[in-house]
Formats: structure tokens, sequence, C-alpha cells
């Protein structure tokens, strides 16, 4: 049988998303993909697969879900309500999906891009290379109630494993570089906005997340008469009110509003989060020290893997709880070196 | 001119190199023979390359790759020869894009000739004949920065936006013109509308135009228009197209 995810019902900003496209700057197109691409690495190292392969990315609420046959799954990015047929299922873990049995998940507890990703991966056709809705762009759609969605083969097996959680969904102090317009804002007003307390405006989403603040709007000297130029994910553009918008991954590619800054692309997950009222501060952080962050990151990323650990759970709160397999086999000793056959 | 060409950082995603802090044709044609020059050269730590309307984007993982040796790499490059006076790419494109100028499909144009200083039936001949550039591509995908229009059609954009204006809508300011590629708010007025989709998703070709190619946009009656909107399913609206030698 077609390995299938039928969508039961849908909050109505689930899209598919991956590590985006690419390649097609100078054509208009920015890269799109995962607003929060931490919790795709993270998906991909609770199922043991690629970080490339597609998942469903939520925004705010997700939605039921039933697989078609036998299916591996896995929760990320912000913390949703789930269930299994109404038991509540543990976030940030990989779980077994029976064919049938009907997967819920709700709103977010906190942080704002929730992920649910396949054993597999969405296996939807590929648009210009990738399999990422680019909305704004006006590539793919929101899924919606009804879809049928394609889930590739899985050579993996193990579920209820789970990574240490992470504390970037409520937003907090965010690093930045300088960019190419940061001169043009002087010296007290870039001090003025590293020592400002911001609170995530409601107006945000895929493109762009807007600051607010009390006090006067941040201003550079020419602040009207500077050529568009090039965008980059995570420059923070001082827009017309002189209020702070992080420009994110489906933003426009090109602006002629300054940036003062530019978030590092590590910090960038968190400012995705950031729910609407959620406290934020912006930090620069020297060449040298920027990049050193950015190398701890990548290095991070890349031991995730390592950092699985298998769920521990109160035999008293399983359900059912015959039916697991409790002696060996759920764990690869080759794969995670914490752990061993119990 | 000694500031420019200039090198700048743009955060940790890559370098920009600038050549001007204004638009003008010659800093237009360096950004974008100096993008091709870098594109030639296959430097491995160079994920991407773009242009804007006067700079040529290096995009690279700076975290990475040392900024001060790609730095070094641009600024030789930079220095093998006078971009300014660089000949345009080989293998433009003009395309003759019919458009349907003023009625309610495209209600500003009035008050653009009026900003321009010139007749509305003045403006239809001025803005049907003349042949634009495309300056840069970018927003949003496909969509092309025209110009240079002659020097009183340097019309502010408007301090109120427009709510919204359809896909292939011609819009005016600042002495260039946009063909939309999806329907966006703009402050720029709509004097024309087009059937010419930039942005083609579902093509093997998804991008119509290329900084470089040139433009004309002669005018059409409604009923012209209408025929090309039922007749033309290509995304082409209707346009002819021949390569330039």
């Amino acid at each position: 049988m077609n390995r299938m995810l039928e969508v039961l019902s849908c909050g109505p900003a689930v899209t598919v998303q991956d590590m985006g496209r690419p390649g097609f700057l100078a054509q208009g197109l920015t890269r799109g993909g995962a607003a929060d691409r931490l919790a795709l690495h993270e998906g991909a190292a609770l199922l043991g697969q690629s970080a490339d392969l597609a998942a469903l990315e939520m925004v705010g609420m997700g939605g039921s879900f039933r697989a078609t046959t036998d299916m591996r799954i896995a929760l990320t990015g912000a913390p949703m309500t789930a269930t299994l047929d109404d038991a509540p299922l543990i976030w940030n873990a990989s779980h077994l999906l029976p064919a049938g049995a009907t997967l819920k998940i709700g709103g977010a507890r906190s942080g704002t891009y929730g992920y649910l990703h396949v054993g597999g991966g969405i296996d939807t056709p590929l648009m210009m290379g990738a399999r990422g809705a680019h909305l704004s762009a006006g590539l793919g759609a929101a899924i919606a109630y009804g879809d049928t969605l394609p889930v590739g083969a899985d050579k993996g097996h193990e579920t209820g494993l789970t990574l240490p959680a992470d504390d970037r969904f409520d937003g907090g102090c965010i690093r930045i570089t300088a960019s190419m317009q940061t001169e043009q804002f002087d010296a007290d007003t870039q001090d003025r906005f590293s020592k400002t307390a911001f609170l995530r405006d409601a107006r945000g989403n895929r493109m762009g997340v807007r600051m607010d603040h009390d006090g006067a709007p941040f201003m550079a000297a020419d602040q009207l008469s500077i050529l568009s130029d090039v965008i980059v994910t995570g420059d923070i553009q001082i827009a017309g009110d002189g209020a702070p918008y992080v420009l994110m991954c489906e933003s426009q590619t090109t602006g002629g509003y300054p940036r003062i800054g530019t978030v590092l692309p590590s910090d960038l997950g968190r400012v995705a989060q950031a729910p609407a009222g959620a406290s934020l501060s912006f930090k620069f952080v020297a060449l040298e020290e920027a990049r050193a962050i950015e190398q701890r990151a990548l290095s991070s990323r890349s031991s995730l893997a390592t950092a699985v650990v298998p769920l521990l759970r109160d035999p008293a709160t399983i359900r059912d709880l015959l039916s697991y397999q409790l002696i060996s086999g759920a764990i690869s000793a080759t794969e995670n070196p914490f752990t061993t056959e119990e | 001119m000694a500031e420019f060409p200039r090198i700048r950082m743009v955060g940790l995603a890559g370098l920009l190199v600038q050549f001007g802090n204004e638009m003008s044709e010659p800093a237009n044609r360096a950004a974008i023979a100096f993008r091709a020059a870098v594109d030639a050269q296959n430097w491995p730590e160079v994920r991407e390359t773009s242009t804007s309307l006067v700079s040529t984007f290096v995009s690279a993982d700076l975290a990475a790759a040392a900024p001060e040796a790609l730095t070094e790499k641009l600024q030789a490059l930079v220095a093998t020869t006078d971009w300014f006076s660089a000949p345009l790419p080989a293998g433009r494109t003009l395309w003759e894009i019919p458009t349907l100028y003023g009625t309610d499909a495209a209600p500003q144009l009035e008050e653009a000739a009026q900003a321009a200083g010139v007749s509305p039936e003045t403006a239809i001949q001025e803005l049907s004949s003349a042949r634009v550039r495309v300056l840069t591509i970018g927003f949003a995908p496909g969509q092309p920065y025209t110009g240079e229009l002659p020097p009183h059609w340097n019309i502010p954009r408007q301090q109120a936006l427009t709510k919204s204006v359809p896909a292939g809508a011609l819009v005016v300011a600042i002495r260039q013109l946009i063909i939309f590629t999806n329907a966006s708010p703009t402050g720029w007025r709509h004097v024309g509308q087009t059937a010419f989709r930039t942005f083609r998703p579902d093509h093997a070709t998804p991008f119509a135009l290329s900084p470089g190619d040139e433009l004309c946009f002669p005018s059409v009656s409604p009923a012209e228009f209408e025929g090309i909107m039922q007749g033309d399913t290509s995304g082409n609206g209707g346009a002819q197209r021949q390569v330039l030698a």
C-alpha cells in the first residue's frame, strides 16, 4: 500500500518545508525553507535520517493526521499539545504512528513553529529543486483538509527517542553582527538599539518579524536616500516608522530601507520562534566572535545524533504497557553511544 | 569615483561589491559584468551571486571561509579592469510586451503623466516607444526593474501605498518601470497592464528575464488586450522576442 499521510483537519498555516531553494537570489527568489532550520536537524537526528528530507511546518497550531501504513514520526520545534488516539504524546521525541490511528496536534504551548517529521520524509513533487512551499513567491500551497501527502520509504525502525529540550521558544538575547549599512546609524543609535527591550509584535510571519519598543524611532543618517540593495535572511531593516523588522527566510531579495545589523544564522530560529509579545534584545558581537559562535553551532548540529536518548517513562502512565517490546531491539547501540541494550 | 568600487561585509552571509551609491548606467553595467566574472572564477567558497542596481553580491559562508581571504580575491578581480566600461552581457533578449495603458485596468496613468508634466496622450506615446533595459531582477521572483526613462520621469513614489496592483501591472517611478510578478501593495504608480508573467514556476525556464535584457511596451487597445488574455496561455502575454546581436 502507498505510504500516505492523510490530513483530517488542519490549521491555517501548515506547509511542507525543507532546507529551501538556494541559488535563485539573482532571479529574485529567497531561499525559503523551514523558519527554524535547527528543528529539521533535530527531527532528522530523532529519526536517524537526512535533514534534507521534508517535514510539515505548523504555525501556531497543527491538525489531525492519519497514516495509511505504520509510520515513524518525530515532533520538534515549538512544543504543541499532541495525542495519538487521545493518548498524550511527548514533544521533541520520535513515536510510532500505527496505520489508521489518529495523530492530533493542537496549539503551541510556547514558540511559534512546530514540525511533524515522518520516517522517509514528505515526498511531494519537487518544485524548482525543493519541496518547501514559498507562499510569498507563489510557489506551492498551504496544506488543507483532505490532502493526502506521499511519504518516502523509511529505512529506519527506531522510535521512542528524545533530545534534550532547547530554550529557543520564548525570545531572549539575539546576537547580531554589523552589516553593510550599520555605520549609517551613528554610535548613539547603535548603542540605544542594543540596550532597548523589544517585544515581538503580532505582525510577524515567514517574511519578517516586527519588533515593538517604547521610545524614539531608530533612524539612519540618510534614511530616505539609501539605494535599494541586496537583503540577506536575518537582516534587521529599519522601516519608515523607525521600527526594526527582522527579515526572515521568505523575505524579498532587495530593499531600500537601511539595515542596522544582521542576526547570526544560529539565532534566527530564536527570532522565528518568539511568540507575539515575547521579550527580545539585540547584542552586537564582533566578527571573530560571530564566526566562532557559528562554528560551535555547526558542530553542535553535527553531533545531534549522539545526543538522542530513549524516552524515560513511568510504566504506570503507559496505558498499553503490554504491547511494548520491553526486552530488546528498540535501540541501536551503533547509532547511539549513550545507550546500550536494557 | 575613487570611493567606488568598494567591498562591504553583509553579516556572515557574504560580501557586497558596490559600484556606486546612486543609480547610473555605467555602475549598473559594472555590477552585471563583475558578477559574470566572479561566476567564471568558480571559487569553491562562493555559494551564489546576484546583482542589485549598482552592486554585486557574493554569497559565501563567512563563518567557514575567512572573510579576509575572499575580500582579497575580490579586490584582485576588481583591479583587473575598468568595470564601468565593461560591455553588456552576450545573448541578451529584446521583448516587446503589449500593454494596455490607462483605463480601469491601469488607473494611475493620468496621475503619473501629471507628475511627469506631460499630457496622458504624450505619456502613452513616450512610455510605449521607450526602450528600457533590465537593470536588476529582485524583490519578488523574476521581477524586473527597468530603465532609464527620460529625466522628466524622475517622479517620486507615492507617500501612501496603493493597496494592491495585480500581477503583470506596469508601474512607474524614479525613471524606472517595473512589471509586477505578483499582486502587491506599492508606492509606484500603475500606468499600464500587461499579461506578461515574469515568474513561471511550472516552466522549464521559470524566469523570463535577465539583467541586460531590453523591453518595449507597445500600446494596445482594450479589445486587443482582451484577445491576448484569451489567446496566449504561454505566460508571454502576446510578447514578441528576439535575440540581440
